[in-house]
């Protein structure tokens, strides 16, 4: 079947759909009375005209390329993994595990321990709903927003009775020893003269994040078992006829769904936030679900979708904080986003293809 | 005798994106006829047929009925224009009754009883006028096949159908209720009605049309008496060139026994038992045919024995034993082991669709040593090994980084042979290996299935198509119901008594052949039934 162009796909399709989100965006802060054009430009100057605004935005886009990683290898094997946000959570347990009771002489040796104790914990927990899935059929949507929850709960608990430094009243752990903390960019790119990304969040762990999309390219369409996750994505039944067991395909790419999700953890527990807090994830682990829709589940998708969203993120912010645009619309405005890039995808691809095969036909 | 035409088609076009599914067709359909419409897949008759009943809507052309111009907008419009169609897969409600079926959508008014009263009458005279007996008051669910096609032909009559447009509908029949079928249609014929059978079975257009009609392409390349042709013009018509409709072989030189199963039982998921004590063997140098009604159990024997459905019973391949559950028992095992497979349904088990043409050339054998390089696969060696087997089993266009949906279906089942011939299997099982294939790639399949038997392989070959099986198979085995009912040498047999075998009929009927065809039928449908509970 003829299609339209493949660039037209990967660029045209998302381009035109945050335009459309970004009008209507516009109306939305046009009827509270506030100038769209003011904003946008705030949303502009605050997460992308300065050194310390990029520090939040690239911030906020390495949690996004992780849980986006996450959601996108789920999806390869057709697999729906809305459960990033809790595996993220208990990726935060094994790093503030690591880091508290190994004394490490070095942060890149913390650093490295501490990925393989986050992905270890992301795999696990979402081990069950991918052994309930593969054998029982349990279906992994459902199962991994209930194991969200658990994961939630779970936290608290660990948090409040057992990580808690004795006479602390705040649901969270100690420090994290200085031997663990990861440099920033501040620390990396800043001198005497020259003070870059002050005070801003973003660490090492944005470079782990762009190693993990070029790693995820690899694996899926160069390694055996990325050519088994997506034959096991488009039929089962020819992947069964083949010889490639599901339930080992299910489990796998399950593990490595939570896994990644579970290395997001180390860009808000370890290089951020130096300790174990509640709700660290802040709802990435969702986010995540939309950048891997809008990245086509490709990792330089995923990678720019996450860098819009942590701009979005950073933007919000910065007109929360400057204008008196309440937060909760900057909700509304990546809601807007979320939803014409992920669910109403079709509403502009259908007319753009239609348009594509009509001026094809006609110079033909 | 009268001259209007009861369906005339004048200059219909339709397109579907950039692909022309119908080119400037005319056609005139005299009442009281049958007209064949022939065509290989994707020429475009079921498009057309579609039109004529008002799921599609023309580009261009027009319709006129009964020499009226009719303009037909959804299939409401085409019963009341007196046209009725059976579909392939047919449109009923399993668990209503055959009556309930009957009336829906033709309900006299809010309350049931009295049109299905009603109805009861029509059909009653229905059955007896056309040999359309079918007990009013089962479930359909409870229907052989068969007996649901009939209820589809009772739907459109009770509708006041003159006009039955039956698309592929030997598809799923026996030998013998296919000529039941045929017998209806005669009936039907000589009480005036009009018949449109769409088919890409010669010998059906040979056997009951008066006119047929052949379709290229999306377009109609000629439309002749039945009478004043031969199937060899209709093939060449067909395909635009001479095709050979006969295979060429020599007399198999059957050696050893090769694989070797004994009683083998499988019960699928929902605890239906599907093979019920299959045993056979198969020799070296020799096609086993085996024949049978879809749905008889021989996806299932090709999936057990392809390794990937669980079994109980004794396979043993070259002496030695294959697993048949647990660990050892997939497909990867069974290709180590030396049996290739080609499926019975390429799209769904032979090929990953939006893979490329190499990618699918190591489909099931992508993990061989020699397509790694390190922690990642050797793509250059895979893309150089795939351009090569496309050259030699002549898949058009030869380029290995198309997507397998691209190809036409013929030329996918090239692949899926290249695949399974190239790895030199000594077992090849091949499932429907010419199901939506090109007249013209079909030649060159059957002659690869042959050249490999020359070779010294055994082949299992399972087809629907009983001329497929006559054409190439060295011994034929029938499946009916799960079990092997009996094996027959070609040149000692016959379609007739193969024919009764695939309804599982043992022994020389006494009275009528259909009625001995269909209590068997039925009796299968009510042990499924009963082991569904």
């Amino acid at each position: 079947m003829d299609k339209m162009p493949a660039w037209a796909d990967a660029v045209l399709v998302p381009l035109i759909s945050i335009l459309l989100a970004a009008i209507l965006s516009a109306l939305v802060i046009l009827a509270i009375g506030e100038s769209p054009v003011e904003a946008f430009k705030l949303m502009v100057d605050g997460a992308l005209m300065r050194s310390s605004g990029w520090g939040y935005t690239l911030y906020y886009t390495t949690n996004f390329i992780f849980t986006g990683l996450c959601v996108a290898v789920a999806f390869h094997a057709k697999m729906f993994n809305i459960g990033g946000e809790g595996q993220a959570m208990i990726g935060g347990l094994g790093v503030a595990l690591a880091c508290l009771f190994i004394p490490f002489p070095h942060w890149s040796v913390a650093l490295i321990v501490a990925t393989l104790a986050a992905a270890a914990f992301g795999a696990a927990w979402a081990f069950i709903p991918a052994l309930l899935q593969a054998k029982r059929g349990s279906h992994i949507v459902i199962t991994t927003i209930m194991f969200n929850f658990i994961a939630a709960a779970l936290l608290n608990y660990v948090l409040v009775n057992l990580l808690r430094p004795v006479g602390a009243m705040e649901p969270a752990t100690a420090g994290f020893p200085a031997a663990t903390h990861l440099p920033t960019f501040q620390d990396m790119f800043a001198s005497e003269g020259n003070p870059l990304f002050r005070g801003s969040p973003a660490n090492v762990t944005f470079f782990l994040a762009v190693a993990a999309c070029i790693a995820f390219w690899f694996l899926i369409w160069r390694t055996k078992l990325g050519y088994e996750i997506r034959a096991f994505g488009h039929s089962e039944s020819a992947a069964r006829y083949a010889g490639i067991s599901p339930v080992r395909i299910t489990v796998v790419a399950m593990l490595i769904s939570g896994g990644l999700a579970g290395m997001m953890a180390l860009n808000t527990t370890m290089g951020e936030a130096e300790r174990l807090v509640l709700n660290a994830t802040e709802g990435a682990g969702f986010i995540g679900i939309a950048v891997a829709l809008m990245g086509r589940s490709h990792p330089v998708g995923v990678f720019l979708a996450a860098l819009l969203f942590g701009f979005l993120y950073q933007g919000g912010a910065e007109l929360a904080l400057w204008t008196s645009i309440p937060r909760e619309l900057i909700t509304v405005i990546q809601a807007l986003v979320i939803l014409f890039t992920g669910a109403l995808d079709n509403m502009v691809r259908m007319p753009l293809e239609k348009l594509f095969l009509a001026t094809r036909r006609r110079s033909s | 005798m009268n001259d209007t035409p009861a369906i005339e088609l004048k200059g219909i076009s339709k397109a579907f994106g950039p692909v022309q599914a119908n080119k400037d067709i005319s056609i005139r359909v005299m009442p009281g006829t049958i007209h064949g419409i022939i065509g290989e897949n994707g020429a475009g008759k079921s498009t057309l047929m579609s039109i004529l009943y008002g799921f599609y809507k023309a580009d261009a052309g027009e319709i006129w009925v009964n020499g009226q111009k009719k303009d037909i907008t959804d299939s409401q419009a085409a019963i009341s224009a007196g046209i009725g169609m059976v579909f392939q897969h047919f449109k009923l409600v399993q668990n209503f009754t055959v009556l309930e079926n009957v009336i829906l959508g033709a309900e006299d008014g809010p309350m049931l009883r009295p049109s299905l009263a009603r109805a009861r009458g029509v059909l009653k005279q229905l059955a007896e006028e056309y040999e359309l007996a079918v007990d009013p008051d089962e479930l359909v669910e409870n229907l052989s096949v068969g007996h649901q096609q009939r209820v589809e032909i009772l739907k459109a009559l009770y509708r006041q159908a003159d006009i039955l447009i039956l698309d592929e509908p030997t598809g799923v029949l026996t030998p013998a209720e296919a000529d039941h079928l045929f017998r209806i249609l005669d009936h039907l014929r000589a009480e005036g009605k009009t018949v449109i059978l769409i088919t890409h079975k010669l010998r059906e257009i040979m056997e009951i049309t008066d006119t047929v009609s052949v379709m290229r392409r999306g377009e109609m390349t000629a439309t002749v008496k039945t009478a004043e042709t031969s199937p060899e013009q209709l093939a060449e018509l067909m395909v635009g060139r001479k095709v050979l409709l006969r295979v060429d072989k020599t007399k198999a030189a059957p050696g050893q026994v090769l694989l070797d199963v004994q009683n083998l039982r499988h019960v699928d998921d929902a605890g239906v038992e599907r093979l019920k004590g299959v045993s056979l063997q198969l020799r070296a140098g020799e096609v086993l045919g085996i024949a049978g009604v879809a749905g008889n159990g021989q996806s299932e024997l090709l999936e057990v024995l392809g390794g990937y459905a669980d079994a109980t019973g004794t396979v043993t391949l070259k002496g030695a034993p294959l697993p048949l559950s647990g660990a050892g028992a997939d497909g990867s095992a069974r290709r180590a082991a030396g049996i290739g497979h080609v499926p019975e349904d390429r799209q769904e088990e032979g090929l990953i669709m939006p893979y490329t043409a190499w990618e699918n050339t190591v489909f099931g054998y992508h993990r061989d040593p020699r397509y790694q390089s390190g922690p990642l696969m050797n793509n250059a060696l895979i893309k150089e090994e795939a351009q090569d087997k496309m050259t030699r089993y002549d898949v058009r266009p030869p380029n290995p980084n198309l997507a397998a949906r691209n190809f036409s279906g013929g030329n996918q089942q090239k692949i899926v042979l290249a695949r399974e011939i190239e790895r030199d299997p000594d077992v090849l099982l091949i499932g429907q290996p010419t199901r939506g294939v090109d007249i013209g790639a079909i030649e060159f399949i059957h002659q690869e299935i042959i050249r490999l038997r020359d070779k010294g392989k055994a082949i299992l070959l399972v087809s629907v198509e009983l001329d497929e099986i006559f054409s190439l198979s060295d011994r034929i085995a029938v499946m009916f119901d799960g079990q092997i009912m009996g094996e027959r040498m070609p040149e000692e047999t016959d379609q007739t008594e193969l024919g009764l075998l695939m309804a599982g009929v043992t022994e020389k009927p006494e009275g009528r052949v259909i009625d001995a065809v269909d209590a068997s039928l039925q009796e299968k449908e009510a042990r499924e039934a009963e082991q569904h509970d």
